[in-house]
């Protein structure tokens, strides 16, 4: 395929394409911390952010580089932080603060072999419920996953506007095999990209109440210096940002936090269907292991196997509508994932239909090959 | 014509904020807040343009009162949140106000760290020598031998020197007050904001509920007096000898030095990268050669 008028095939690596997707969708804070596989997002931003007006700093740890994008984007910047597990774990206290006080941000998270410092230079994907569960208390965000180099330029942008657009912290699973993976792409034209900006308001200041409710849910942010001051808080807060424990006004708030996220369903839920139009059995995956579960998917059809595959791009909230829709129409899913089955348990749960699930787990460090896949789907 | 006391709170205080505050009567964290918004005035900082910073604890609740733009963040965090905001919009006054635990236990990784980068950035730090809000555990600026919740046989410890620690981490500006010196605290809390660089007052103050009952150092006025009596300023300490500053401690100017500020520092940075970019698209342009681009 040639890249038109205007449009530019490069060959990039998949943190470098993240790096392009954040510089398209607007993004001109970064604050990270050296980590293996995360830290080529680091390199290109420190020479790309500069030449865009933007700022990248390298803090002294995971956390205080949570703190810093935090703290630029209630400033008004588009801010974004890229680790790995072992960062991922430290940036958690911070990423509930964002989830609380509803502060718009991108986390990346390039997955590699845990637990603790695990294989820092091997592929895993053993933080898929950590990214959904690992801050304390119940608390909403959107966790998104990348299968190839081109996603990781999409998904970017996508989760750069889910979060200005629902107020909440967007995390993007990535993992070492997608981020060192060099792939020819073809980036759109900026002007064929579409950005969101958050609303701000339109209100005189002394009108403005900070988490008051709307028809969306999420309320008009302000940024700091605009003249719209407010108070901001890690406590449950009033409309007016000040704490409260008044059990109406502690409720009210949080199930705004959470509906918020319900409402927009339908728009923050990605999936891609591949083959799904006849098949009997098909498989489940995201990542790096959606690329090899496509090429099993193929190898299957070629020898009559009426196979197919759901990508899933949402991670969570979970993709539950389509995942459901797999499981009623196929008589065997398969589920491969690179850790002991955090995907095929949200899976099973919405198995309404006794389909049966089969588990592929891969945990020493090396990709899932498209021949482990295609074994399950000839088997049946 | 308003009484100045009367213009602090008419202007300043957030009327519409449920007051009363969660400090115990006597604390001395509404002094600082007094010393900190008469500062202000005095430098007649406009209201939009301030921000404040704070972490958890006493101290943390500080902003909530005050009619800025605040932000009340994660427990020893305001340094990182405060960096955030700072290289964001640098034309903004940026205030951090830290307890002692919050900024030299759980933050102590950002505090050091904040004054080696030397933003231009003001930290307040009150020294109540325990954690008050939690119950009375000891901090890091707990006294060895002294007694809390949770030494409760005498803490066997050493404490930090919290302006002391600044000075070596490479704040441009570095000052000690008290609680009892209240028209000193409001001087070195302007020169502190007006520092080009990273700022730092360190606030000796009393918590007599969590620390002063447990170690029988009175009542908060006694607590607050004896500020006064172990105060020393700095250049008249010079002259003591180590003897005579046994039980005592300096107040004033430890440190004000000019160094560069990373804020401005970074305009250079972006001049560089803009003029590397410029130079990249000639040379293209002039060879046809295609390369990695953006």
């Amino acid at each position: 395929m040639g890249a038109s008028e205007g449009q530019k095939r490069v060959l990039l690596q998949g943190n470098e394409a993240i790096v392009q997707g954040a510089l398209a969708a607007g993004c001109r804070f970064f604050a990270g911390y050296p980590i293996t596989p995360a830290s080529e997002i680091s390199e290109v931003l420190s020479v790309r952010l500069p030449q865009v007006g933007g700022t990248f700093i390298q803090m002294e740890d995971e956390i205080a580089s949570m703190g810093a994008i935090i703290g630029a984007s209630l400033a008004g910047v588009k801010s974004m932080t890229a680790t790995s597990g072992p960062g991922f774990s430290l940036i958690q206290e911070n990423l509930g603060y964002a989830c609380i006080a509803e502060v718009p941000c991108v986390v990346v998270n390039v997955m590699r072999g845990g637990p603790s410092t695990g294989l820092p230079t091997s592929v895993a994907q053993g933080d898929v419920q950590m990214a959904r569960w690992g801050t304390h208390g119940d608390h909403p965000i959107i966790v998104l996953s990348v299968s190839s180099v081109s996603e990781c330029f999409s998904v970017t942008i996508k989760a750069f506007n889910l979060s200005e657009k629902f107020r909440v912290p967007v995390i993007i699973l990535s993992d070492e095999v997608v981020a060192h993976t060099r792939e020819s792409v073809i980036l759109p034209q900026q002007s064929e990209i579409q950005v969101f900006d958050r609303i701000t308001p339109s209100v005189p200041p002394e009108w403005y109440k900070p988490y008051a409710d709307n028809n969306r849910g999420v309320p008009d942010m302000s940024a700091v210096g605009d003249g719209y001051r407010h108070h901001v808080t890690g406590l449950v807060h009033d409309e007016r940002g000040f704490p409260t424990q008044q059990p109406k006004e502690v409720e009210q708030f949080l199930n705004r936090l959470h509906s918020k996220i319900t409402k927009g369903f339908n728009e923050i839920v990605v999936t891609k269907s591949f083959e799904m139009e006849d098949a009997e059995i098909c498989v489940i995956a995201y990542g790096s292991v959606a690329r090899s579960a496509m090429r099993a998917v193929r190898d299957a059809r070629a020898q009559g196997i009426k196979a197919g595959m759901v990508q899933l791009v949402t991670l969570f909230p979970f993709p539950r509508k389509v995942v459901d829709s797999a499981l009623r129409q196929c008589k065997t899913v398969v589920v491969p994932e690179m850790n002991m089955g955090q995907i095929s348990r949200e899976i099973h749960r919405v198995n309404q239909a006794g389909t049966r699930i089969i588990k592929h787990n891969r945990i020493d460090g090396h990709l899932i090959t498209p021949n482990e896949i295609l074994k399950y789907l000839l088997k049946v | 014509m308003l009484e100045p006391a009367e213009i602090i709170r008419q202007e300043y205080l957030r009327h519409d904020k449920k007051f009363p505050h969660v400090w115990c009567p006597g604390c001395g964290n509404g002094i600082v807040m007094n010393a900190l918004l008469r500062a202000i005035h005095h430098l007649e900082l406009p209201k939009d343009n301030v921000v404040l910073a704070s972490g958890i604890g006493c101290s943390g609740r500080l902003p909530t009162y005050v009619d800025f733009n605040t932000i009340h963040t994660t427990h020893g965090r305001a340094l990182t949140f405060a960096t955030g905001v700072k290289l964001a919009r640098p034309q903004l006054s940026v205030i951090a106000v830290m307890g002692d635990g919050d900024a030299t236990a759980i933050g102590g990784n950002h505090f050091i760290h904040a004054a080696r980068r030397n933003l231009n950035l003001t930290a307040i730090i009150i020294n109540n020598n325990t954690y008050g809000m939690t119950g009375g555990q000891y901090s890091p600026t707990t006294p060895y031998g002294s007694k809390s919740t949770t030494s409760v046989y005498g803490h066997v410890e050493h404490a930090f020197n919290i302006a002391e620690l600044a000075v070596v981490a490479g704040a441009s500006f570095v000052a000690r007050g008290t609680v009892y010196h209240t028209t000193h605290l409001r001087t070195m809390i302007e020169q502190a904001i007006v520092k080009r660089g990273f700022s730092v007052v360190e606030v000796i103050s009393n918590c007599h509920v969590q620390h002063g009952r447990r170690n029988k150092l009175g009542n908060a006025v006694q607590m607050i007096n004896s500020f006064k009596e172990n105060a020393v300023q700095v250049n008249k300490a010079e002259k003591m000898s180590a003897e005579e500053m046994r039980g005592k401690f300096t107040i004033g100017v430890l440190c004000d030095v000019e160094k560069p500020v990373s804020t401005e520092e970074y305009d250079r940075v972006r001049l560089a990268a803009q003029a590397e970019a410029n130079r990249i698209a000639e040379e293209k342009a002039k060879n046809g050669v295609k390369r990695y681009e953006e």
